[in-house]
């Protein structure tokens, strides 16, 4: 009995405080290694956000200068794209699978939608290399294919299906109550849909777009292969990039243990789990808000 | 209510307390799970059938050759387990210092990428020679660039010259396609093919690995690289460009003509053991040197220059 009733809830526990203390030691860790670029190197966390001068010195004496402004924009760039070009489908297919083609909508259109987001990064990105760029090239007649724009595209069909299933679930979730009441106020379908139910499924929606924005920063592997990594800042959404992930990837291996160029990846990668963090701090800010409204 | 979280939080906190302290050896712990490189048992072993394991990481240009080598030594020695990894020379080098794998493969010399106490602990084997060719797109050498000067070669490379007519080729822009800061083969072509110059990181597309790093050569109209000549092996659709007249050839390495070399090391911590120094005897024996030729790569013994 009380192996039972207390045992297992003690491995419960210890199950769920492992993965906390976890993700508190990675941030720890991140802190530690990432700390160096301003304590040891003596850069100024104005110069790594804000200046664009990025050449570190691939040794411990450091004296390079360490700014990732272009990696952020880039970040940020390719990711406001792939949003841009991502959200208006994913909402147009999570209204299309809950309120106008329900049978036919969570039958066929989910299950596929859903195997996208199981497709991993690497075969977006191969895709994109070997049909997108080579595309680009020729119906904007450029040189390069290699372009934010290229990126921007993989992403939006990567984070696609995750803004979708989420934006789904929240519309579905909106009582028939509230629909009822619309169509008994004499309401088309159409003006319940954008007058009542978007609205009111409004948080849920966010997060989704929230939780696709996390994964599209993420993203390493895809990115890299078609955004034609130079180490400038973007003119148009046909120039070639970097992004934070991407420099780090292609930097890693190659970088001296201890040294300056390390510690600034080092701080890169505390950026983005710093990025995370407000990523999933905004979800929950969102989701509380709801459940206020709720009551 | 209050005492219970409390409780709660101590416990955390100790917890915490032990996996931090357990953190700092779990990466060596990781980290010589996949190396089981303790070889002390085969030390007293007769010559003739070697057994063991040997690790390996590092340099992605030196990969193919180890493991093409790893094969055939394999077949001489059905009871020796070789593992070689990439991750590039910074990684082979600290995790040999580490003593976490056996071989550390570097493209670059490991006071480079240690410091000095690590690197002086370290022994070297000049496995074998890579050399570094400029190539482009097969259309710009069709328009006429058959050899570029060291001085227009750093021109390109420095974003000055922008268009291939400046240099005697079609009126195409050049798009340079380059590996990133940190590697081998863009030290050793900037040390030796660039004369040291800095090349204009804000006009050129960087690439991960010189695989694809070739095939966007191939694909980019008025695009120029550099890889080794170990990829340049068959039919690769990209073509190659002389430097003020010199072909990159392995011939020409030899002999001293062609500049744009670089020996690969293999480095062990220490003397390597027994299994490990048979694997590298056979990497440098005569009989392993025509496959090596064939896959690209110069053997170190036909060298008749060894410095620049």
């Amino acid at each position: 009995m009380f192996q039972r009733e207390y045992g297992w809830r003690g491995i419960a526990t210890l199950c769920g405080l492992f993965v906390i203390i976890l993700t508190i030691v990675i941030g720890a860790f991140l802190i530690y290694k990432g700390s160096d670029t301003f304590l040891k190197f003596g850069h100024s966390i104005w110069e790594f956000l804000g200046s664009s001068e990025w050449n570190p010195a691939d040794n411990a004496d450091g004296g390079g200068a360490v700014g990732a402004l272009i990696f952020i924009v880039g970040s940020l760039a390719t990711c406001a794209l792939a949003l841009l070009i991502a959200a208006p489908f994913s909402l147009g297919s999570a209204i299309f699978i809950t309120e106008i083609s329900k049978k036919y909508g969570e039958r066929f259109y989910r299950p596929v939608v859903e195997i996208f987001a199981g497709i991993p990064s690497v075969v977006y990105g191969w895709v994109g290399l070997t049909v997108l760029v080579p595309f680009i090239k020729t119906v904007f007649h450029r040189q390069v294919g290699h372009s934010i724009l290229a990126a921007g595209i993989v992403l939006a069909v990567m984070i696609f299906p995750t803004i979708t299933s989420v934006s789904a679930d929240a519309i579905a979730a909106v009582p028939n109550e509230c629909r009822n009441a619309a169509y008994g106020m004499g309401s088309t379908r159409w003006q319940t849909i954008y007058r009542v139910v978007v609205p009111a499924a409004g948080s849920g929606i966010i997060s989704g777009i929230i939780l696709g924005l996390a994964r599209a920063f993420g993203e390493a592997l895809a990115v890299a292969m078609v955004i034609g990594q130079t180490t400038a800042l973007p003119t148009s959404i046909f120039s070639t990039t970097k992004t934070l992930t991407t420099e780090i990837a292609s930097q890693m291996g190659n970088a001296m243990e201890g040294g300056e160029m390390k510690s600034a990846l080092w701080t890169m990668a505390l950026l983005l789990f710093l990025i995370s963090l407000l990523f999933i701090s905004l979800i929950h800010h969102f989701s509380n808000k709801k459940e206020e409204g709720d009551k | 209510m209050k005492r219970r979280t409390l409780a709660v939080l101590l416990t955390a906190a100790m917890a915490m307390g032990t996996m931090l302290a357990g953190c700092g050896d779990s990466a060596e712990d990781t980290s010589s799970a996949n190396s089981s490189s303790d070889n002390t048992d085969t030390a007293d072993s007769a010559d003739e059938d070697l057994s063991g394991t040997i690790t390996a990481a590092g340099s992605s240009a030196l990969k193919p050759l180890a493991d093409d080598a790893a094969d055939a030594f394999a077949e001489l020695y059905p009871d020796v387990a070789i593992t070689i990894d990439a991750g590039g020379s910074g990684e082979g080098l600290k995790q040999v210092s580490e003593g976490t794998v056996d071989i550390g493969n570097s493209d670059v010399e490991a006071s480079e990428k240690l410091d000095e106490a690590q690197a002086a602990e370290l022994v070297d084997h000049q496995v074998c020679v890579v050399t570094m060719a400029p190539i482009v797109n097969p259309d710009v050498k069709e328009g006429g660039v058959e050899n570029l000067t060291k001085d227009q070669l750093i021109s390109i490379f420095t974003g000055e010259t922008k268009n291939w007519s400046q240099v005697g080729g079609p009126d195409e822009d050049i798009v340079l396609v380059t590996r990133p800061t940190s590697s081998g083969t863009r030290a050793t072509f900037q040390k030796y093919a660039l004369d040291g110059a800095e090349e204009a990181s804000n006009a050129s597309m960087e690439t991960d690995d010189s695989g694809v790093l070739l095939q966007n050569v191939k694909d980019t109209k008025g695009a120029i690289g550099y890889v080794a000549l170990s990829y340049l092996v068959g039919d690769t659709g990209v073509e190659t460009v002389a430097i003020d007249g010199v072909e990159p050839t392995l011939e020409n390495t030899y002999n001293g003509t062609y500049p744009v070399w670089t020996f690969e090391h293999m480095y062990t911590k220490g003397e390597a053991n027994e299994v490990t120094q048979a694997y590298l005897d056979y990497i440098m024996s005569d009989e392993y040197g025509e496959q090596m030729e064939e896959l690209g790569y110069g053997v170190s013994s036909k060298m008749t220059v060894t410095e620049h």
